[in-house]
């Protein structure tokens, strides 16, 4: 297939548009396509580069786990031609701009990297349901891997504001392509990274590190995106221990608004196989319902 | 604002505020979101079926330069939930609903029609051109017979305005206009995806779960504007064009060629206010070149008659 999704598909909309819009007050768009400005844009190790972008208010109201649709700018000798899916890395009201952490893979990332401070880029959102942070929570347990090393980060900051602790199971191949561990830990949270290069990633290690962080009540729910193996752990032990959580999920996309039903996925509804739209119905999703 | 230019259009007895509308497969109640739907000519749903349908197997869509290629399958909830479900979301506008039906057979069609000639929806559009519905990408408006049957069965169905939905994979489609027109169609929609498909080189397989799908996007408007201005010129209904308009010039273009309205699908999935930033810049047009009706432009283009050209090698080979 030749669009891959970049990056994440991840996303999610926090809600509120939709319903409002028809009669009696004044029409407002909660989603726009807009042209924002790159402020920065930097590499920050041998495949991801961080993106920060100067945009409107709707766009930088943007929510954990929601995403944005990119128009890409054409790499030389490529024409991508859809919008690609890009979750949220970070999103700063007050400043008016969003970041976005990418690995370069495709065309569309291809031609992300052609830009340089001061071009405009095209960005529709935000899109899609996010995560939820439950108030009562106070220790939360996030588990990422390749995309969900972005996609996951934001909920440092929401959990901080949320009075929650993290505990971040940041899992790549090598160390060195490690990302967001110095946001987490600037959050205040504790990072557990395990890596292929140090035989740390495999689920038998995970589940043993999740265990004991359920054994010492440090884990009221799970995050998770990134890996459907560790997703299946998750799922083991949320079910043994009665504990909630929640998966950002991936899928190859087109309009990203709900409108054509390329990004279905099956879930799982108390037994019942339910199709759903990742951008429409997620990219967040309840992590029982999820199959991988 | 609209004062000094009337974007207002009829097809077939329904009146429009202005000629752009949906495809049918890329509006949902997302675009709430992004757009004042009280703006848009019509709403035209996602084709809806009797029976359920799951969609294709995916990947659904592949890109192509200028194009996107798609087999979605027409996933469906059937007809209680259209009209629980989807409908009520779209009754707080003041906007004709328009709703694109298909089914497996011309009873089918007509039953469908019949069951949802219902207050609140304006008119009926038969998707009888889906290239992805039938086996072998083969469908209703293939042929000319097989049109005019299913057309004339869903004339006898339905009181509502009729539009078919043509399919631009046949060798002449004028001649099936002109069958759904015999057959009692109010109007007809030029065209739908053209059949199409891609193989992905890493894997030696075909890109598309569904092997082939339908080519849409700016790549097809050259092909599709002239079905448009051949079936125009082939029947007294109003055609709406329907093939890679993105931009306000599109819509001028189709519009010249014969057009009385426009459709626009795919340009939607790049730039989501599409349909309102073609309603305004089409207004701009019109008064740039102070044209007070946009009717006015309706198969304007202007052909000396040195220029006719000589359409013989063009016809099919029967």
């Amino acid at each position: 297939m030749s669009i891959h999704l970049d990056h994440a598909g991840i996303a999610a909309i926090p809600v509120g548009g939709a319903e409002a819009a028809a009669s009696c007050t004044p029409w407002k768009a909660s989603v726009v396509a807009e042209l924002a400005e790159v402020v920065s844009h930097e590499a920050v190790n041998s495949e991801y580069r961080h993106l920060v972008l100067g945009c409107g208010p709707e766009a930088a109201a943007a929510l954990p786990g929601q995403f944005f649709q990119l128009l890409c700018p054409h790499p030389l000798g490529e024409q991508p031609f859809l919008r690609r899916p890009m979750s949220l890395y970070g999103a700063d009201p007050d400043r008016r701009q969003v970041e976005f952490l990418y690995k370069v893979t495709g065309a569309g990332t291809r031609g992300l990297d052609t830009l340089k401070i001061g071009d405009r880029l095209d960005i529709m959102g935000p899109l899609g349901t996010g995560f939820t942070l439950d108030p009562a929570w106070r220790n939360i347990v996030v588990v990422a891997r390749g995309a969900g090393l972005a996609t996951l980060a934001p909920l440092a900051r929401a959990a901080k504001a949320n009075g929650t602790h993290i505990t971040a199971v940041l899992s790549a191949r090598r160390p060195d392509l490690l990302v967001s561990v110095e946001l987490f830990q600037s959050q205040g949270a504790d990072v557990v990274a395990v890596t292929d290069a140090e035989a740390s990633s495999g689920p038998a290690n995970v589940e043993r590190i999740l265990r004991r962080l359920i054994a010492d009540g440090r884990c009221d729910a799970f995050f998770t995106c990134g890996s459907s193996r560790l997703m299946r752990v998750q799922q083991r032990l949320a079910r043994e221990f009665g504990l909630p959580g929640q998966v950002a999920m991936e899928q190859q996309m087109a309009c990203g608004i709900g409108l054509c039903y390329c990004c279905v996925r099956d879930f799982n509804v108390d037994g019942e196989i339910v199709s759903r739209r990742v951008c429409w119905d997620g990219p967040v999703f309840d992590l029982m319902e999820a199959l991988p | 604002m609209s004062a000094d230019v009337d974007l207002s259009v009829s097809i077939g007895g329904l009146r429009l505020r202005n000629p752009v509308m949906p495809a049918s497969g890329t509006f949902a109640e997302g675009l709430e979101r992004v757009m004042d739907f009280n703006r848009l000519g019509a709403f035209v749903t996602k084709t809806i079926t009797r029976e359920l349908r799951a969609g294709n197997p995916l990947p659904r869509v592949v890109e192509r330069p200028g194009s996107l290629i798609n087999a979605i399958g027409i996933p469906s909830k059937g007809v209680p939930y259209f009209v629980e479900k989807t409908m009520p979301h779209y009754a707080p506008y003041d906007t004709p609903l328009v709703v694109s039906i298909s089914a497996p057979t011309a009873e089918g069609f007509a039953s469908l029609a019949a069951e949802l000639s219902i207050p609140g929806i304006a008119a009926i559009e038969a998707n009888i051109s889906c290239p992805n519905i039938e086996e072998d990408g083969k469908a209703f408006a293939m042929r000319a017979e097989s049109t005019e049957n299913v057309t004339r069965q869903l004339r006898a169905a339905t009181d509502l305005p009729l539009w078919v939905k043509l399919t631009p994979n046949t060798g002449d489609v004028p001649e099936v206009a002109r069958a759904a027109e015999a057959a009692g169609a109010d109007a007809v929609v030029v065209a739908n995806t053209i059949l199409s498909m891609a193989i992905d080189l890493k894997s030696f397989k075909p890109c598309l779960g569904n092997i082939m799908g339908g080519l849409s996007g700016p790549a097809i408007k050259p092909i599709v504007l002239r079905q448009v201005f051949q079936c125009a010129k082939a029947v007294k209904i109003p055609v709406i064009g329907c093939g890679g308009i993105s931009t306000a010039d599109d819509a001028v273009e189709y519009m010249l060629a014969g057009a009385s309205a426009v459709q626009v699908g795919t340009a939607t999935f790049l730039q989501p206010a599409a349909m309102t930033t073609i309603i305004d810049d089409l207004e701009t047009f019109c008064r740039h070149r102070e044209i007070s009706r946009v009717t006015d432009l309706i198969g304007g283009v202007v052909i000396e008659e040195a220029d006719e050209p000589d359409l013989a090698w063009l016809d099919p080979v029967s």
